[in-house]
């Protein structure tokens, strides 16, 4: 089905949920520096599950309607609950096909509101490529393992310093 | 003269291609451009009939294919008025040619030493010197554009008073903004520093006639890719006089002078800069390349694409909300021009553009530090060849047109 399927345009033209929190529990921001998309998503928590959601962002359909029906499905949610979302959830929810170019933009819903949680719960935010599947099941010694054949657009850089203009 | 366009179309095979029903519009040529059937056969005959390995051994194959090989070389020193063969490398593409100069002339520098960079870098002429300086504290300093995109020669000025300059790295034409640096003027100041100037020619080379003695450079850069030619190829010329005294930059087969137990001594240039073996059936197509555009004088090639740069810069102006990047005049326009469209994200444009067998490029264009400058995450790209038509622009900005009736209506 074309990505541009009415749904999406629909969320994205009219987005829902899409304001800033006046006293959110915790607010992350992710960025696809590869082209830009950005997301902000404020949580009220209480109790351990997610009572109100406010979001901000810029950037493409794709991106943006994600978060749009991401938000709408997250209200009443509990942590645990969020814990078991996956790329799985995410592709399901936004019912079309999407190819391996726009994955990111569509993934960056769950990679924000993953590393919110995360955030609040004052644990090191999740790699892209956990939150794309892409990384094997805990191994016994707690180390994750990484699948060959892993996609290096997901790997993290290494930062080098220069001057800056 | 005028260019008969329509021939020259004939000649490339992927044209006849079409794209869910549409024809195919190749408007990314700064990305790579379409090959025409000259190149294809010349690899594939190459392949066919000779395949053997340059300067290895003594049967006919290798005969065939040293003379292949080393052809390719003086056709690409022709093409560029380079004074020998010897001072055209070949490497995989434009970026190694610039990761070549880097870590070879590189492991000279000291610390402290200056590299100046313009805002108008490609990646590849940005990242090895980062990688340099991170290792062996050189300093980068970067020269800004103003905001018609042309850079701030007072910064070039200032920063080679200092006298700490060893070597400006400088674009022959933004693959962005389609500007053109000042190469004579810039190449002037630099000599009379004392530092060495490399042109990055990735996105000039199709576009314009190079001359690398009368504009006394001492490096350029260029990928066969981008110039009809094949991938897996690229260039760095450099003087004989600098590339005989830097050290090499791959070790291995065929870059070698002797090799005993103790270590190696180097071969002459250029073939101590070549090390393995060689993309060979790529070097013969990119000379095939070079014969291909060679038949068509440039006066008429820059004719032709000046009035396609010129119908687009005017054909997109009259889109509402759509602002091209960069200069307000179109005769500093090259090659490509970007643009940004109020509530349109270049991806979601170029990705239904694309469905329809508009091909544009989406994003940053790998000039992360230029679209910071400007302010911008991300742009949309229109680049040129020397096939397209003005049908195609007004085919394109008729999509455009269609594509924003789409996602902006509400």
């Amino acid at each position: 089905m074309d990505v541009y399927a009415e749904q999406i345009l629909d969320h994205y033209r009219h987005p829902r949920g899409k304001s800033r929190l006046a006293q959110p529990s915790i607010s992350h921001e992710e960025v696809n520096h590869s082209c830009g998309d950005a997301l902000t998503v404020d949580l009220l928590i209480q109790e351990r599950a997610i009572e109100v959601v406010g979001w901000d962002g810029t950037g493409c359909a794709i991106s943006q309607a994600g978060m749009s029906m991401l938000c709408e499905e997250l209200t009443g949610k509990t942590i645990d609950e969020v814990n078991t979302l996956g790329e799985q959830n995410i592709r399901t929810m936004l019912g079309v096909s999407i190819g391996q170019r726009r994955s990111k933009c569509a993934l960056l819903c769950l990679h924000t509101l993953k590393n919110a949680i995360r955030k609040f719960q004052s644990l090191p935010p999740q790699s892209w490529m956990e939150t794309a599947g892409r990384l094997c099941p805990p191994q016994p010694d707690g180390e994750k393992r990484i699948e060959s054949g892993s996609d290096h657009e997901l790997r993290p850089i290494r930062q080098y310093n220069s001057s800056t203009p | 003269m005028a260019l008969n366009v329509a021939a020259i179309r004939r000649e490339f095979p992927i044209l006849r291609r079409t794209i869910n029903g549409h024809p195919l519009i190749c408007l990314d040529n700064a990305a790579t451009a379409l090959k025409p059937e000259a190149v294809v056969q010349s690899m594939d005959r190459f392949y066919r009939e000779s395949n053997g390995n340059p300067h290895r051994s003594m049967h006919v194959l290798a005969e065939e294919a040293t003379i292949a090989y080393e052809e390719a070389r003086r056709t690409v020193q022709r093409f560029i008025g380079a004074a020998a063969p010897e001072e055209i490398i070949f490497t995989k593409n434009c970026t190694e040619a610039i990761n070549l100069v880097a870590r070879s002339l590189g492991s000279t520098l000291k610390t402290g030493d200056e590299v100046l960079l313009t805002l108008l870098e490609h990646h590849s002429n940005i990242v090895a010197w980062q990688a340099l300086a991170a290792e062996r504290g050189i300093v980068i300093r970067w020269i800004d554009i103003d905001d018609r995109g042309h850079l701030r020669l007072d910064q070039l000025r200032e920063y080679l008073r200092g006298g700490r300059v060893k070597l400006v790295g400088v674009t022959g034409q933004s693959n962005v903004l389609g500007v053109r640096p000042p190469l004579a003027e810039m190449i002037h100041l630099a000599r009379a520093a004392g530092a060495l100037v490399l042109v990055d020619a990735a996105q000039s080379i199709a576009h314009m006639p190079t001359d690398v003695r009368a504009l006394d450079i001492d490096f350029l850069a260029f990928s066969g890719h981008k110039l009809y030619g094949p991938t897996g190829i690229g260039v760095l010329y450099g003087k004989r006089a600098l590339l005989e005294r830097m050290p090499p930059f791959l070790g291995g087969g065929q870059m070698i002078h002797e090799v005993t137990t103790d270590g190696f001594s180097s071969a002459d240039i250029p073939h101590k800069f070549e090390a393995g073996t060689m993309p060979v059936a790529e070097a013969v197509g990119l000379r095939s390349a070079i014969d291909w555009l060679s038949q068509y004088p440039w006066d008429e090639i820059i004719a032709h694409e000046r009035s396609l740069i010129d119908h687009t810069y005017r054909t997109l102006t009259s889109i509402d909300g759509l602002r091209i990047i960069g200069s307000d005049d179109p005769s500093d326009i090259h090659g490509c021009l970007s643009f940004t469209i109020d509530g349109v994200h270049p991806h979601d444009l170029t990705d239904i553009l694309g469905k329809r067998g508009i091909c544009l490029r989406a994003g940053h264009h790998c000039t992360q530090p230029l679209h910071r400058r400007l302010g911008l995450t991300a742009t949309t790209r229109l680049s040129i060849g020397i096939y397209n038509m003005t049908e195609e622009i007004d085919a394109a900005a008729g999509a455009i047109e269609q594509v924003l009736a789409v996602l902006l209506s509400h």
